[in-house]
């Protein structure tokens, strides 16, 4: 067995209905498991994108982004290991107000980890903090010990470090092509 | 001033008529060519079928008997014409019916579009009566599809389904249209698609991946061409007949790349896989270099992945990205249409001879022929196999005929025994195996083939799945020869059961219908035989008989498909018995 390591897929696509289930489905088929997905409208007007972690190998996580690309509406898949990628995410933390005043170690952990202060009731404070998952899930561990009511994390959002935009070149080259065409 | 845009709108408009959605459902369907749509009416497609009333003289609809019998027709007139087959189905049960026929069009890569009505758009997601999420079911087994709410969508959401059907590797559309959508005016205007931003249906050929290929082919001492039906569906056979004849390549062939090449060809080695031919197995695994052209490395042709084409290099000439490195890495990917490829790489090979090569396949056909084959088609024993009446049947239609086999030992044999002179001549359920295919595909594609003769071998068991048909044949009085190879048993799980399974004959054995009776309640001519002397006499009476005709042939009760690859076994544990 080939080694399994960390990959993101950027996937490109019109915003259409139905298409989150088709790009699922290729995972189910192979029985991969999504470790985080988002969804959002990318830089380019009614372009989406889907940035779809998963544990595979390079040699079946292939195989999976060509299956996701030959669905019609789907424009384009990138494949990216974590080097090639400056990614977030952001997590959210519910804890009992009263444990923030009794005394000063909460506050402590906060400034410790960048995160901040989101809002302060007199029942509930509620804490942000962005970073990489082992970095929020280390916060909720510590935050844990003076009681946490809630926790969420969301999936991870990305952003490559490659100097040229890979989806506009291609972009330039299907109109390129296109043109050619008519 | 008025902008581009604004002007083309206004030329538009100009042309517009004004329509029902259903009646636009028509005209789409006519404007994109289509004269033949197999169908079955109900609630929610109803005012589809109002407006096919007004229309037909220029598209002409076939009521069959099931709605699966519908798609297998479409599929087997798609596969005789290379044309888009259409079909027309209800919501619920009658779009769940056309599931398995979907589903068989895309692992074949036929081009359909079938339209399915769906119930009132306010009423969708309440668990309205016949309302089934038919997007979602047939999402993973259509190449396309889209649910329609509005008149004004349908012109442009047939347009991209005709489209995506046909164009590079053709698959299945299904294009589901509420019912208030189909009641609703539009103004009408028919704008064929050409462009789709996010689909890129034909690669264009690398010329660099072309060169190395050549290179690789002027090296090769055993190279070997695997013949797949992405040479039928890009119409490219005459380039791949250049290219194997310029390079002496020995060619062998998919089941569903039969009738690429004709049969005599000196260079075709003949079958790959679970029960194809001996040579082509074995080869695999001695072959310096194999170029795949338009096929897909499917298990039932490669067996055991590990042991497959050991000592080869592979070159996989190939439209569809997906597939390269799917199951066989590509040490020289071609993506593109063969018919694009196929002559670059013509053009830069040398012309070269494999003689002792090419004898090394004759040789293991001379083995074949002594082992299987000989005693297949000249048997001692008295029971009749299914292997001489395929034999005889080619004859009589002097190898020219269109082959349509249900699925199971017949199908092997019919594969493996009958003989082709032109491409488009075989219609069979390879990916999916779909027991009751056969039937209907061979209505279809008579209807799709008129000139041509066309003949269906089927099972008992198969035969039996879509036995209805008959009655859509006797009602459009279409000539189709079916030969029914009966051995009163599930053949092909029956020769399982015999080999991996101790001979435990679970469920397998039919006690069947007098098939006769049922042909003559739906009016089809019929003989049966059941002795070697009869049967030239039965054949001579089907062939010259003006419409369709059943033969019913007896064959031995427990015959066997050989060679055979075992499941999971690698193509060189080919066993002859
Ligand atoms: C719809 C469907 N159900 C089950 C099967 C499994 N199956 C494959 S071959 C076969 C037996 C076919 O028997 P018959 O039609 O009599 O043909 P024969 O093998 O005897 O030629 C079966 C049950 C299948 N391929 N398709």
């Amino acid at each position: 067995m080939r080694m399994k390591e960390e990959f993101t897929l950027s996937v490109f696509s019109e915003n259409h209905v139905g298409l989150l289930n088709q790009i699922t489905n290729v995972f189910t088929r192979r029985h991969l498991n999504i470790e985080s997905l988002t969804t959002s409208e990318s830089a380019i007007q009614g372009i989406h994108k889907f940035t779809i972690v998963v544990f595979s190998t390079r040699e079946e996580i292939e195989k999976v982004a060509g299956q996701i690309e030959k669905k019609i509406d789907v424009i384009k898949v990138f494949v990216y290991t974590a080097d090639e990628i400056i990614h977030q995410e952001i997590a959210l933390y519910k804890v009992h107000t009263e444990a923030l005043l009794n005394g000063n170690q909460i506050e402590t952990l906060v400034r410790q980890y960048g995160a901040r202060i989101l809002e302060v009731t007199p029942e509930y404070t509620v804490i942000e903090k962005t970073g990489h998952k082992h970095e929020t899930q280390e916060l909720f561990e510590k935050l844990d010990k003076y009681g946490v009511s809630q926790f969420t994390r969301s999936g991870r959002i990305a952003i490559t470090k490659h100097k040229t935009e890979m989806l506009d070149k291609y972009l330039k080259k299907l109109e390129a092509d296109n043109s050619k065409l008519n | 001033m008025e902008t581009q845009s604004q002007t083309a709108m206004k030329e538009k408009n100009k042309k517009a008529v004004r329509m029902t959605g259903a009646e636009a459902v028509v005209k789409s369907l006519i404007n994109e060519g289509t004269e033949l749509i197999f169908g079955y009416p109900g609630g929610a497609i109803m005012p589809v079928y109002d407006a096919l009333y007004s229309y037909q003289k220029e598209l002409h609809h076939v009521l069959v008997r099931h709605e699966q019998g519908a798609v297998h027709a479409a599929q087997g007139f798609a596969r005789v014409t290379g044309k888009v087959g259409v079909c027309i189905v209800t919501s619920g049960p009658g779009a769940t019916n056309a599931v398995t026929g979907i589903a068989d069009a895309m692992i074949d890569s036929t081009p359909l579009v079938v339209i399915s009505g769906q119930v009132g758009s306010s009423l969708l997601g309440s668990d309205a009566f016949q309302e089934t999420d038919v997007v979602g079911i047939t999402q993973p087994v259509t190449k396309w599809n889209y649910q329609v709410k509005r008149a004004e969508e349908i012109p442009e959401a047939i347009a991209r389904a005709f489209y995506i059907a046909r164009s590079g590797r053709p698959g299945p559309v299904l294009i589901d249209i509420t019912k208030d959508a189909q009641f609703a005016s539009l103004d009408y205007v028919y704008e064929p698609v050409k462009y789709i931003r996010s689909y890129k249906p034909v690669p264009q050929v690398d010329p660099v991946q072309v060169q190395e290929a050549a290179r690789l082919i002027n090296l090769a001492k055993k190279p070997m061409a695997l013949v797949g039906q992405g040479v039928i569906l890009a119409r490219a056979e005459k380039e791949l007949l250049e290219f194997i004849e310029k390079t002496g390549i020995p060619a062998a062939w998919t089941l569903l790349g039969l009738s690429a090449m004709p049969s005599e060809h000196p260079l075709n080695v003949g079958m790959l896989g679970m029960h194809g031919n001996y040579g082509p197995n074995l080869k695999t695994n001695e072959a310096d270099l194999i170029i795949a052209i338009g096929m897909r490395f499917d298990d039932r042709v490669t067996g055991d992945l590990k042991k497959y084409a050991i000592n080869a290099k592979v070159i996989h000439l190939e439209i569809d990205p997906a597939e390269i490195n799917k199951n066989v890495h590509a040490d020289v990917p071609i993506l593109g249409s063969v018919k694009d490829s196929l002559p670059l790489l013509t053009q830069m090979v040398s012309a070269n001879s494999h003689e002792s090569w090419l004898e090394q396949f004759k040789a293991c056909y001379r083995i074949e022929f002594e082992r299987i084959i000989e005693k297949e088609l000249s048997p001692v024993k008295p029971g009749l196999t299914m292997s001489e009446v395929v034999d005889k049947v080619s004859v009589a239609f002097d190898d020219d005929a269109i082959m349509v086999t249900d699925v199971g030992q017949h199908q092997m044999m019919a594969s493996r025994y009958f003989r082709f002179k032109q491409s488009r001549s075989v219609v069979t359920s390879g990916g999916l195996g779909t027991m009751g295919f056969g039937l209907p595909a061979a209505l279809g594609a008579k209807m799709g083939a008129p000139e041509r003769p066309v003949v269906l071998f089927v099972g008992d068991g198969g035969f039996q799945m879509t036995i209805q048909e008959l009655g859509t044949i006797f009602q459009t009085d279409s000539a189709v020869k079916i030969v029914l190879l009966n051995n009163n048993f599930l053949g092909m799980v029956r020769q399982w059961q015999e080999l991996f399974f101790d001979k435990r004959y679970a469920s397998t054995e039919l006690i069947n219908p007098d098939f006769q009776t049922i042909a003559k309640g739906y009016h089809v001519n019929s003989l049966k035989v059941d002795k070697r002397e009869e049967l030239d006499n039965a054949i001579k009476t089907m062939v010259a008989h003006n419409g369709p005709f059943l033969l019913e042939v007896i064959v031995e009760k427990e015959g066997n498909v050989f060679p055979m690859v075992p499941a999971g076994a690698s193509v060189s544990d080919i066993r002859l018995e």
